[in-house]
């Protein structure tokens, strides 16, 4: 008898134990990278950081604005793309769509999530960088490789699909019935009710999967830095290439390690990145937790 | 009235584009693949490791890759499996799993879900350095394992919920322990557990970024933890970059593979859940 409760006691704590330590990694992630970016910190201000433009590693100048710029551009333009189309889908696929449509249609969706970023990296190289060299650059500018944040900003528009339609989605499915109802009842026809009952129901969850969407987008690495042309300059047009941060890391990180402080500069672009998107994560995790337990009440 | 009825019938007419499109990209993407790499798909690609002279086009196959993903991926789950059980079954039994901690514990999961990889391969090399281990098989798993924790404690919390609260009580009221009472649980979420490994093996297999300077790259597979390791992903990122056609249509090929072994898993995973949890209770 006494054992049974001591054998509870034990696998209690140990079980414990092992949650604290895997939440835990968050910090020690955190602390790991501040420790290691520490020598370019203390070389250079974190506005200097940030806001200068001059890469020279070899002059000891580490400027990330090119980088922050790159990764801006290629998210913008991926959630301009993405985000009224998951929208549309997301409508389409809750209110409009019958049921069989709507069971061929979700496992897509889902198939979509499970493909791994280097075959979205290939196909972009394939597909997407011919198309915008050959048919949608010439028509704008004199010359592009395709090799451009557009290109980077579409692969990663068709890799948040899933993410945003799934979380919208079900945003919209908890939207209590009466309330379309009502509305219908009114007289308003279903696209009169999205725009004026739904869309405004859903706010919040559209806004916590938009910026879920975006944290995703930022670290994206491979597919972004196959794509992107990996230049560091900073673009002007959708059609000059960029070199996002994640691609800055994952070209150089364990190459370039004689170079003093390069390594700390790198981990500084882990840094950053971990930060952006640990802040992002949080709000809107909290942000669609907080609407599931509403609605589930 | 007839401006709303055009506007209705617009809406609708952009809402089916999107969704051609959205739903279209799934098999615009495949069908690339498929078109690019079948040409160069052979036996050899899959059964032999690459030969003399493979990186300037001559014979030889991935297998080094394949294998090497397998058990980067294959450790990565089975690692993750050994924490994550334990978690899922703390955060709903031992937790309760309804209250402040457990949400906010839910909540530090998905967070650490949506950590991109390329942070968690740089974190893995400092560990690495730290510790003196060179690139290896052993680092691969480790980087990949943090990747796929939150995937599989998360799936699992799902699943552990599904389980009717009278299951728990019945056994609690018997005078079972907590943890008695979890071995309860944890035989009716089996098939949930399937879903779990095969999600959790469907991202470890398909990333690159975490394994990228942990688990290095070798033409040869690896026998022991502390050889390096080909990985499939890297496999089709470095042939990529070659500017020898051959070298280029083996990464389609190699492409070719990894999306057939993904989406088999994916389709397994969803087949496996609906089967087996008809025999659960509900």
């Amino acid at each position: 008898m006494q054992f049974r409760l001591i054998k509870d006691k034990v696998y209690s704590k140990l079980m414990l134990g092992l949650t604290v330590l895997s939440v835990s990694v968050v910090l020690v992630v955190g602390i790991g990278l501040y420790l290691k970016s520490g020598p370019v910190l203390e070389h250079s201000s974190w506005w200097t950081l940030l806001s200068s433009s001059q890469w020279k590693p070899l002059k000891g100048l580490f400027g990330f604005f090119s980088f922050i710029m790159g990764t801006l551009w290629v998210t913008a333009i991926a959630i301009i793309i993405a985000l009224p189309l998951c929208l549309l889908t997301s409508f389409y696929i809750t209110e409009y769509a019958p049921n069989r449509v709507r069971k061929i249609l979700v496992p897509f969706v889902n198939l979509l999530s499970g493909i791994p970023p280097v075959i979205f990296g290939v196909w972009g190289v394939l597909f997407i960088i011919p198309l915008i060299q050959n048919h949608i650059a010439p028509h704008f500018v004199e010359f592009s490789t395709g090799y451009s944040v557009l290109a980077g900003g579409i692969v990663l528009a068709v890799m948040i699909f899933p993410l945003i339609v799934s979380i919208v989605c079900e945003v919209l499915n908890t939207i209590p019935r009466e309330l379309k109802d009502a509305s219908l009842a009114l007289g308003a026809t279903k696209w009169e009710t999205i725009k004026k009952v739904q869309l405004r129901k859903a706010k919040p969850g559209i806004i916590a999967a938009t910026v879920l969407a975006i944290s995703r987008a930022f670290g994206e690495t491979i597919a972004v830095l196959m794509v992107c042309g990996n230049n560091a300059v900073t673009p002007h047009s959708v059609f000059d290439p960029g070199y996002p941060l994640p691609a800055l890391i994952a070209n150089n990180y364990g190459e370039m390690l004689s170079i003093p402080m390069y390594e700390s500069a790198l981990m500084f672009a882990a840094l950053l990145l971990f930060i952006i998107i640990l802040l992002f994560n949080i709000i809107s995790r909290v942000v669609l937790a907080r609407l599931e337990r509403k609605l589930a009440l | 009235m007839i401006r709303r009825k055009l506007e209705e019938n617009f809406f609708r007419i952009l809402m089916v584009l999107a969704t051609l499109i959205v739903g279209g990209s799934f098999f615009l993407i495949v069908g690339t693949i498929v078109y690019k790499g079948a040409p160069f798909m052979n036996w050899d690609m899959i059964t032999k490791i690459p030969g003399g002279g493979f990186y300037i086009g001559k014979e030889g196959g991935v297998l080094n890759a394949i294998i090497g993903s397998l058990y980067v991926a294959g450790g990565a789950t089975i690692l993750g499996l050994f924490i994550s059980i334990p978690v899922a079954i703390y955060i709903n039994m031992y937790l309760g799993g309804k209250n402040f901690i457990a949400n906010g514990l839910r909540i530090a999961f998905d967070v650490l879900f949506g950590i991109p990889s390329i942070v968690y391969g740089a974190f893995g090399f400092l560990i690495m350095v730290y510790f003196g281990i060179r690139a290896s098989l052993l680092g691969g798993i480790v980087a990949v394992t943090l990747l796929v924790i939150p995937i599989l404690v998360r799936t699992l919390d799902e699943v552990i919920r599904t389980v009717p609260k009278e299951l728990r009580d019945a056994s609690l009221v018997l005078g079972a322990t907590r943890w008695e009472m979890s071995k309860v649980i944890i035989r009716q979420i089996r098939p949930g557990v399937f879903t779990a490994i095969l999600l959790s093996f469907g991202r470890a297999i398909g990333d690159v970024a975490s394994v990228l300077f942990t688990a290095g790259f070798s033409d040869n597979i690896p026998t022991s933890l502390h050889q390096p390791a080909a990985t499939l992903p890297l496999a089709i990122f470095f042939q990529l970059g070659s500017p020898v056609e051959e070298v280029q249509g083996r990464a389609y090929a190699s492409a070719l593979i990894l999306t057939v072994v993904v989406l088999i898993i994916t389709v397994l995973s969803s087949a496996l859940a609906k089967r087996f949890s008809k025999n659960n209770i509900r």
